[in-house]
């Protein structure tokens, strides 16, 4: 028994038939739990939306509140919503690997660390669609050890902030980490993004030794990269390359065609 | 080791042949899950589970095992196991399975499971096994349990997410201890655990191999 047990043929055998057995009950489990696991992520994704945009509290019906919300798909090079895309299938991480559908960031463009930008892109409306309460901006960067992914949430003025969140990060727990902090989340509430002086270059920044602007954030104690990281992301999200042209029509109310001449150079030049 | 019954695979694991805190197996999780006792919970069971179904699984086709691929074969059994669990946590108990991240993963590493698989499902019949793969995974979900219980009542003042201990944080009188929410402080804790067991059970301590001779100087040893 035992010598057959190790001949060529058995030990074939077994490891072929080990293989199919094992390979089906992982791909059941897989297939048949996939409905299951989506609906979390999506709901996860959802709840922090609400979150960002402090419409959440713990135990509210998170598909109720989520009818407040509008997806739309923008183009980031125009700042104008496009309906070629169906906002609730959308992918833009999927887009931003696609040669097609997203562009190469190169040299000093590429602060956020992103190497590829999508674009077009995913923004959630809170209110009115026209005339909307909050702009839900999704945005990603290096940090220290990794991509960091969250949401930005700005007024219907195109320039306050409500809040910013972080769903994916690998930053050092206490010290990076501290992202996820409510304490440190909390000092965004109402800080804005631009300088009065009307520049399109966003002046929000993580300093170290007390914020005493409005557009200043205090920086994580103990984590320089990470808040390097979470300024160089604002930079150039809310920057002429990522929503600085969709955010200033918000800014400027209707009239948007002077802001988005402005800057077209710029935006052509990449 | 005389013939092992029902009773015995199930209990001895607990205390008296603790693979945590005698065999020193699968530290490495239970230093990372324990900050809190639902997340050790939840660890707890799905180890219990996978130990369990290996041992079983192993064990009934333990005679047509070639001795030359028997690793991988164990390995093939629990890593399979261990993406089910991991599937039915982020279908059934999706924040919980994010607080678990990679560890759930890591059950297949865990020495704890390997351990049975080999050293005992090899040789033993399948009820007997499945048996002991339930007693091994109480006795890692006993130590985890503990060692989560100390670390969330001082470092975060609550026991299951209750506050028992109001901190200063929310208005109370208790200074969390911060280090007990880093993964060090759970080696002192299983260290002290493993104390306690030899102090009942003295028979667990192990003779000293490295004992200093009586007449040894200091300067001699340079």
């Amino acid at each position: 028994m035992a010598q057959s047990n190790n001949s060529i043929k058995k030990i074939l055998t077994v490891a072929f038939a080990l293989c199919i057995v094992c390979s089906i009950i992982v791909s059941t489990a897989a297939v048949a739990l996939r409905a299951k696991q989506q609906l979390n992520q999506e709901l996860d994704r959802k709840t922090n939306i609400l979150n960002v945009a402090d419409l959440y509290e713990p135990g509210d019906d998170v598909a109720e509140e989520f009818k407040k919300i509008t997806p739309k798909v923008i183009d980031l090079r125009s700042g104008e919503y496009t309906d070629e895309f169906d906002p609730e299938t959308y992918d833009s991480f999927q887009a931003a690997k696609d040669p097609a559908q997203s562009r190469t960031l190169s040299g000093e463009k590429d602060i956020a660390g992103l190497s590829r930008q999508e674009n077009y892109t995913t923004v959630y409306l809170v209110g009115d669609q026209d005339d909307p309460e909050q702009v839900i901006l999704p945005i990603r960067g290096q940090g220290l050890w990794g991509l960091m992914r969250g949401y930005l949430a700005v007024e219907g003025d195109g320039n306050t902030i409500v809040g910013i969140t972080y769903y994916s990060h690998s930053e050092t727990p206490g010290l990076g980490g501290e992202v996820d902090n409510p304490k440190w989340k909390a000092q965004w509430e109402g800080k804005e993004i631009y300088a009065e002086d009307g520049n399109m270059n966003p002046a929000i920044a993580l300093v170290k030794g007390g914020a005493s602007a409005d557009t200043e954030v205090d920086a994580l104690s103990g984590a320089s990269l990470t808040s390097k990281g979470v300024t160089n992301m604002l930079q150039f999200w809310l920057g002429p390359e990522g929503f600085g042209e969709y955010l200033a029509k918000f800014r400027s109310g209707t009239d948007q065609g002077a802001v988005d001449t402005a800057s077209a150079d710029e935006t052509e030049g990449a | 080791m005389s013939t092992p019954t029902a009773k015995g695979v199930l209990t001895t694991p607990i205390f008296k042949n603790n693979p945590i805190a005698l065999q020193i197996l699968g530290i490495c999780s239970a230093l990372a899950v324990t900050s809190s006792m639902s997340v050790s919970l939840v660890m707890s069971l799905a180890v219990i589970f996978v130990t369990a179904f290996s041992n079983l699984f192993v064990s009934l086709i333990r005679n047509h095992i070639p001795s030359s691929i028997r690793i991988i074969v164990q390995m093939t059994i629990i890593a399979s196991l261990v993406i089910v669990v991991d599937q039915i946590l982020k279908a059934y108990a999706y924040e919980m399975s994010k607080q678990l991240s990679v560890f759930v993963g890591l059950i297949i590493t865990n020495c704890i499971v390997m351990g049975r698989a080999e050293g005992f499902a090899m040789t033993n019949t399948p009820g007997l096994s499945f048996l002991d793969g339930v007693g091994n995974g109480l006795g890692y979900g006993f130590i985890l349990m503990t060692v989560g219980f100390f670390r969330e009542l001082l470092g975060s003042g609550s026991v299951f997410g209750f506050t028992v201990l109001q901190t200063v944080q929310d208005g109370g009188w208790y200074v969390p201890n911060g280090l007990l929410l880093l993964p060090p402080s759970a080696f002192f804790i299983i260290g002290l655990l493993i104390w306690v067991l030899r102090a009942i059970n003295p028979e667990q301590v192990e003779e000293n191999e490295f004992e200093m001779k009586s007449n040894t100087q200091p300067k001699e040893a340079v």
